[in-house]
C-alpha cells in the first residue's frame, strides 16, 4: 500500500516533468524539467531495489551530462525559441503514430497486468554494489572496457569537434 | 506490490513523451534532451525488469541493471560529441534552429 | 522498535544535528575571523560579548534586518530558488554521516546517525551506499553555483559562476578516485562499515588501524581536490573579492547571501567530516571504562568532534598562509597533476590488496 503511494507520487513528478519539458519554451527551463525528471526516477529505482544504479543516475546522469547541457545552454546564450513552421510530415503522421503505439503498448500491459504479476522492495542486498561489482567484471568484462574505448574516442571527437578553426 | 504493468506504463509514457518532443521541437537543445528522456525510459524498463525477473528465481536477472549503466555510458559519450557538434553549428549558423540549418536542402 | 517511536526518534535526531550544525556554521565564521586574525597579528571580532563570542548572533540579526534586494532583469525563480538548492544539498549530506555508535535513552537504542537504525539483535546498520550518496549532493550542489550566477544576468557573474562550476567538475573527479584507495582497504561503501574497519587490532600492537597510514596519498589528494571542491584557498579565484568583483554571488543581498555562505562552511564541514570518517578513524579513541554509560556513549562524538576540529583549524590555517592560484595553473593542477596521481594511487593499491589475498 505504501509502496504503491509512493510510486504514485514519483510517478506523477516524473511525467510532470516530462509535459514541462515540452510546454516550455527557454531551454534552460526545459534542461531543469529534465534534471527533476531524472531525480525522481533515481526515487524510483530505489523502489525497486536498485540503489547502485540510483547513486548512479544522480551522480553521472544529473550530476554531470545535464551540467554538461546547462553548461552549453549558458555559454551560447540563445534565447528563447521561436516559432518556426516545422515539418508537416513529422506532425501529421508522427504524432498520431506515437498516441497510437503507446495507446496499443498501454492496452497490452493493462489487460495483461494479473499475468504479469508485481513486484516488491527486495529485503535482501539485491542491487548493491558487490553484486554489480560481480557481474560487470565477470561476466560483462568485454563490454565495460569496450566502453572504456567508447569515452576514450568521445572525449577526442568532442575535444576536436569544440576547437576553433583558424 | 506494485504491478510490473504500472512501470512499463510509465516507461511507455515517458517515452511516447520524449518522441513528441523530437518531433515538435525547434530547439536543437530541446531535441537532444528529448533524447535523453527516451533512454531514461528504456533505463526504467531495463531495471524493472531485472527486479521482476530476480524475484522469479532467474539467474543473472541483475543484467538488467548492468545494462542501465551501458546504456548511461553511452549516453554521456553520445552527449559529449553532440554538444559539442551543437556547438560547431551555433559558430556557424548563429542560430539554434532547425529549421534554419538546412543548407544542404534541395 | 514500532513506526512511531522510530518517526519520533528521526525526528529528535534530525532536529538535534541540524541545530547542531548551524550553530557549528555559525562560530565557524567566528573561528575563521579569530584564527586569520591571528596570523596576522591582530585581534580580530573581541568586542560583542566575551572575547567576541557573541559575534555571530549580531551577523546574524544583521543578515536578517537587511534589505532583501532583488533586481529587475533577473530570472525570479532560478534566481530565488539557487541559493536554497545549494543550502539543501549541503544538508543531504549530514544525514548520512555516523557520529557515533549508538545510544540507549529510556530503553530505546538508536544509531548516532539520521539514516541509521538499531537492530532489537544489537547490531547496527545504515544505507549501503552512504558515500555516494555525499558524492551525488556534491555533483548537484553544482547546479547551485551554475544557476545563480546564470539568473542573476549580469557579465561578472556568469563567468564567475562558470569558472566555479567548471573548477568544481573537475576536481570531483580527482575527490571521488582518491577514496577508492580507502573502499578497496574496507570493501564497503557504508561509512560505518568503514570507521569499524578501522577500529581493528593496531599494527604492531601500537599504530591505529587508520587509514591515512595506508592511504597518504589518498590523503593529500583528498584534501587538495576538497579545498577545490569548496572554493577556498588556495583555489577560491572564482569568489575573491579582488577578482570579478564577487563572482557568482554578486547580486544576492542579505538572506540569500547568507544561504551561500551558510552552504560553504556547511559543504567545509561535511568533507571535514568524511576526511575524519575515511582517513582518521571516525569516533575511535580511548573511552574510560569507569564512566556512567551516557559519557560512554557519547565519548566516541566527542572524539569526531576534536578530530573534525582539527580539520577545520587545517582549513583556516592554509587559508591565512596560502596565496591564491590563477585559473589555469589551478585547472591544470586539477587534470594534469591529481587525476593521474589518483589513478596511480588505485593500481598500486589494488595490487597490494590483491596480493595480499
Amino acid at each position: 500500500m505504501f509502496h504503491q503511494v509512493l510510486f504514485i507520487i514519483f510517478g506523477l513528478i516524473c511525467v510532470t516533468g516530462a509535459v514541462n519539458l515540452l510546454m516550455q519554451r527557454h531551454p534552460i527551463n526545459s534542461a531543469l524539467s529534465l534534471v527533476v525528471v531524472m531525480a525522481s526516477l533515481a526515487l524510483i529505482y530505489l523502489l525497486l531495489g536498485a540503489e547502485f544504479v540510483a547513486a548512479i543516475q544522480v551522480i553521472v546522469y544529473a550530476g554531470a551530462i545535464m551540467v554538461l547541457f546547462v553548461f552549453v545552454i549558458m555559454l551560447l546564450n540563445a534565447g528563447a525559441e521561436e516559432h518556426s513552421p516545422g515539418s508537416k510530415i513529422a506532425f501529421l503522421v508522427g504524432v498520431p503514430g506515437v498516441i497510437a503505439l503507446g495507446c496499443l503498448v498501454g492496452w497490452i500491459m493493462i489487460s495483461n497486468s494479473k499475468q504479469l504479476g508485481g513486484v516488491s522492495i527486495s529485503p535482501t542486498d539485491f542491487g548493491g554494489p558487490h553484486n554489480i561489482a560481480r557481474l560487470l567484471f565477470r561476466d560483462f568484462l568485454l563490454p565495460f572496457e569496450v566502453t572504456s574505448v567508447l569515452i576514450l574516442i568521445a572525449i577526442m571527437g568532442a575535444v576536436v569537434l569544440g576547437r576553433r578553426s583558424n | 506490490m506494485v504491478p510490473l504493468s504500472w512501470y512499463l506504463i510509465l516507461s511507455a509514457i515517458l517515452f511516447c513523451l520524449g518522441v513528441f518532443g523530437f518531433l515538435l521541437k525547434r530547439n536543437i537543445i530541446t531535441i537532444f534532451m528529448s533524447i535523453e528522456l527516451m533512454l531514461n525510459a528504456v533505463n526504467l524498463t531495463f531495471v524493472a525488469f531485472a527486479n521482476y525477473w530476480n524475484e522469479r528465481g532467474l539467474k543473472l536477472a541483475l543484467s538488467g541493471q548492468v545494462f542501465v549503466f551501458f546504456v548511461m555510458v553511452v549516453a554521456a559519450a553520445e552527449a559529449a560529441v553532440g554538444l559539442a557538434i551543437i556547438i560547431a553549428v551555433f559558430r556557424t549558423r548563429e542560430t539554434l534552429n532547425v529549421d534554419r540549418v538546412n543548407l544542404l536542402k534541395l | 522498535m514500532d513506526i512511531k517511536t522510530y518517526i519520533i526518534v528521526a525526528v529528535i535526531k534530525i532536529v538535534l544535528v541540524v541545530f547542531i550544525l548551524l550553530t557549528g556554521v555559525a562560530y565557524t565564521t567566528l573561528l575563521e575571523r579569530k584564527l586569520v586574525a591571528r596570523i596576522q597579528n591582530r585581534w580580530g571580532p573581541t568586542r560583542v560579548g566575551p572575547f567576541g563570542l557573541l559575534q555571530p548572533l549580531a551577523d546574524g540579526i544583521k543578515f536578517i534586518l537587511k534589505e532583501d534586494m532583488v533586481p529587475d532583469s533577473v530570472h525570479k525563480v532560478l534566481y530565488i530558488m539557487a541559493p536554497m538548492l545549494a543550502l539543501a544539498m549541503s544538508l543531504i549530506s549530514i544525514a548520512v554521516i555516523p557520529f557515533g555508535p549508538s545510544i540507549t535513552v529510556n530503553g530505546t537504542t538508536t544509531a548516532l546517525q539520521i539514516t541509521g537504525v538499531a537492530h532489537s539483535g544489537g547490531g547496527l546498520s545504515d544505507i549501503n551506499i552512504g558515500l555516494l550518496i555525499i558524492l551525488g549532493a556534491t555533483s548537484i550542489g553544482v547546479y547551485g553555483v551554475a544557476l545563480a550566477g546564470w539568473s542573476s544576468n549580469s557579465k561578472y557573474s556568469l563567468l564567475g559562476s562558470l569558472r566555479a562550476s567548471a573548477q568544481m567538475i573537475s576536481y570531483e573527479l580527482a575527490l571521488g578516485l582518491s577514496l577508492v584507495g580507502v573502499l578497496l582497504l574496507s570493501g564497503s561503501l557504508s561509512l560505518r562499515e568503514i570507521v569499524n574497519a578501522q577500529g581493528q587490532a593496531p599494527w604492531w600492537g601500537w599504530l591505529p588501524h587508520w587509514y591515512i597510514f595506508p592511504q597518504f596519498f589518498a590523503f593529500f589528494i583528498y584534501l587538495m581536490a576538497a579545498y577545490a571542491e569548496t572554493n577556498r584557498i588556495p583555489f577560491d579565484l572564482p569568489e575573491a573579492e579582488t577578482e570579478l568583483v564577487a563572482g557568482y554571488h554578486t547580486e544576492y543581498s542579505a538572506m540569500k547571501f547568507a544561504m551561500f555562505f551558510m552552504a560553504e562552511y556547511m559543504n567545509m564541514i561535511t568533507v571535514a567530516c568524511v576526511a575524519t570518517l575515511l582517513f582518521f578513524g571516525g569516533w575511535h579513541g580511548p573511552v574510560p571504562q569507569s564512566a556512567p554509560a551516557i559519557v560512554q556513549s557519547l565519548m566516541p562524538v566527542f572524539w569526531f568532534a576534536v578530530k573534525v576540529f582539527f580539520f577545520m583549524f587545517l582549513y583556516i590555517w592554509i587559508r591565512g598562509t596560502l596565496p591564491r592560484f590563477r585559473y589555469d595553473q589551478l585547472m591544470a593542477f586539477g587534470w594534469k597533476f591529481l587525476l593521474p596521481l589518483a589513478i596511480a594511487n588505485i593500481i598500486v593499491t589494488s595490487f597490494i590488496v590483491a596480493w595480499r589475498a
